[in-house]
């Protein structure tokens, strides 16, 4: 079983390693909606500085909705789904293998990029370390919310935006309590442990419902 | 393992497909699944596959410890289960870690079916024809006793669809099952036929049947 999983994971990080697409694609379009910000906003520097850690959440909310799609799509239209279903392991450890692939090459690349890109929106030290931490913590549970939906439009043409529609409304827990950690971080009332941990228990929250969920949808799909 | 359909029915979008559909497959026999198009050949190959639920009737599997049927077969249809970016090998590698039950290397699977040189060419440069050939090593890298095929001879030139024949000629010999969809002579001897236009009077040519069944229109 872990064999399957292994090659899976394997399979899904080979695959964007060798097409580029979502992973590459949703962290320009995360710099793009970071840069593109500030000249709405005007040069205020400490305007920006306050409202950063809420830009980049919100950024990376939308890039997470990039390349979602595709995750279950792919496999189902090209026949791949038919070949997991024949494998010897639960859908549920088929939906985990292909959702942990999938925030590897986004999520994560996300949050690792994200002190970076804190640079553009005048965030100090302090700040940009607590937003960067809250990402590695938080984009799983965007990730696992995500891929429920990815599941139930697997096998709907132009899917993408049904998805985005279904998905988002489920992701406003984890983007409030992803930006009341970052600004407790830079002061206030708030330790910036209470909504850390709370995040921490959204993303294993989602990660359990997420991939029972997805399976049943992929299951009942036909 | 033995397989056993009673009183199959499906039903798509709706539609009744077929219905009171029953045979039995035991080890080293064949069976060709003839009908016109749209009779519901692939149909009840995704039902065996348990992609589809049937409608009615059940299927059963003997002798095969605790695997379910879906963990006891392959399957090779339109829809090749390739990944055009990877390599022939790498698909088959895939292929082989998730199914498990291990047997023959990519390298060994294609060149038995002609293809060694493809090895290491992603699977988007090839024909339709030669991507056929890849999916039917899957057969060859991990062993299971139930071979569904969809239309397997389709792209394929003569030469292949004999190299076809033998592998399922040897593939019943050692006790396997092969169910083939398809409007082809497959060169086996001793096969049987289930005509499903036959067996299951196409009765929602002559009188449609959704009007009885407006609950599946959701």
């Amino acid at each position: 079983m872990i064999r399957a999983l292994v090659a899976l994971v394997r399979r899904d990080l080979l695959l964007a390693a060798r097409v580029g697409g979502s992973g590459a694609l949703s962290l320009v379009f995360f710099l793009m909606i970071v840069s593109i910000v500030p000249f709405a906003l005007g040069p205020d520097l400490n305007l920006l500085s306050r409202i950063g850690p809420s830009i980049l959440w919100l950024a990376a909310v939308l890039a997470t909705l990039i390349g979602l799609d595709r995750l279950f799509q792919a496999d189902e239209e090209d026949g791949s789904l038919d070949l997991m279903t024949g494998a010897p392991v639960q859908m549920e450890a088929v939906v985990l293998a292909k959702v942990l692939a999938h925030w590897l090459t986004t999520g994560l690349p996300l949050a690792l990029a994200s002190p970076l890109f804190g640079l553009l929106v005048a965030l100090d030290g302090t700040t940009m370390a607590a937003t960067a931490l809250t990402l590695l913590v938080g984009t799983p549970a965007l990730t696992f919310v995500g891929a429920v939906g990815a599941a139930l439009t697997a096998s709907i043409r132009r899917g993408g935006l049904i998805l985005a529609v279904v998905v988002l409304p489920l992701m406003i827990p984890t983007l409030i309590f992803g930006v009341s950690a970052s600004q407790a971080a830079s002061g206030g009332t708030v330790p910036f442990a209470t909504p850390l941990v709370i995040l921490s228990a959204l993303s294993l929250i989602a990660a359990v419902i997420g991939t029972l969920a997805a399976a049943a949808a992929l299951r009942w799909s036909e | 393992m033995r397989l056993t359909a009673s009183h199959l029915a499906a039903r798509r979008s709706g539609r009744r497909i077929f219905s009171d559909l029953s045979f039995t497959l035991v080890p080293g026999e064949a069976l060709m699944v003839t009908g016109r198009n749209g009779a519901g050949k692939s149909t009840l190959l995704s039902l065996l596959a348990g992609r589809l639920k049937p409608d009615a009737g059940t299927i059963t599997v003997e002798d095969v410890g605790e695997a379910t049927l879906p963990e006891c077969l392959h399957v090779v249809g339109h829809r090749d289960g390739l990944k055009s970016p990877l390599t022939a090998e790498e698909n088959l590698v895939f292929a082989r870690d998730l199914l498990g039950a291990p047997t023959l290397s990519p390298r060994a699977a294609l060149e038995e079916l002609g293809l060694g040189h493809a090895l290491k060419l992603p699977v988007a440069y090839l024909s339709a024809g030669q991507r056929r050939r890849v999916a039917l090593a899957r057969l060859l890298v991990c062993r299971r006793p139930l071979w569904l095929l969809d239309e397997p001879t389709a792209a394929l030139d003569t030469a292949s669809q004999a190299v076809l024949a033998h592998l399922m000629t040897q593939h019943l010999s050692e006790d396997g099952l092969v169910i083939a969809a398809t409007h082809q002579s497959l060169g086996l001897e001793g096969t049987r036929e289930l005509n499903i236009g036959e067996a299951a009077a196409p009765r929602a040519a002559t009188s449609p049947l959704t009007a009885s069944a407006p609950e599946v229109w959701w």
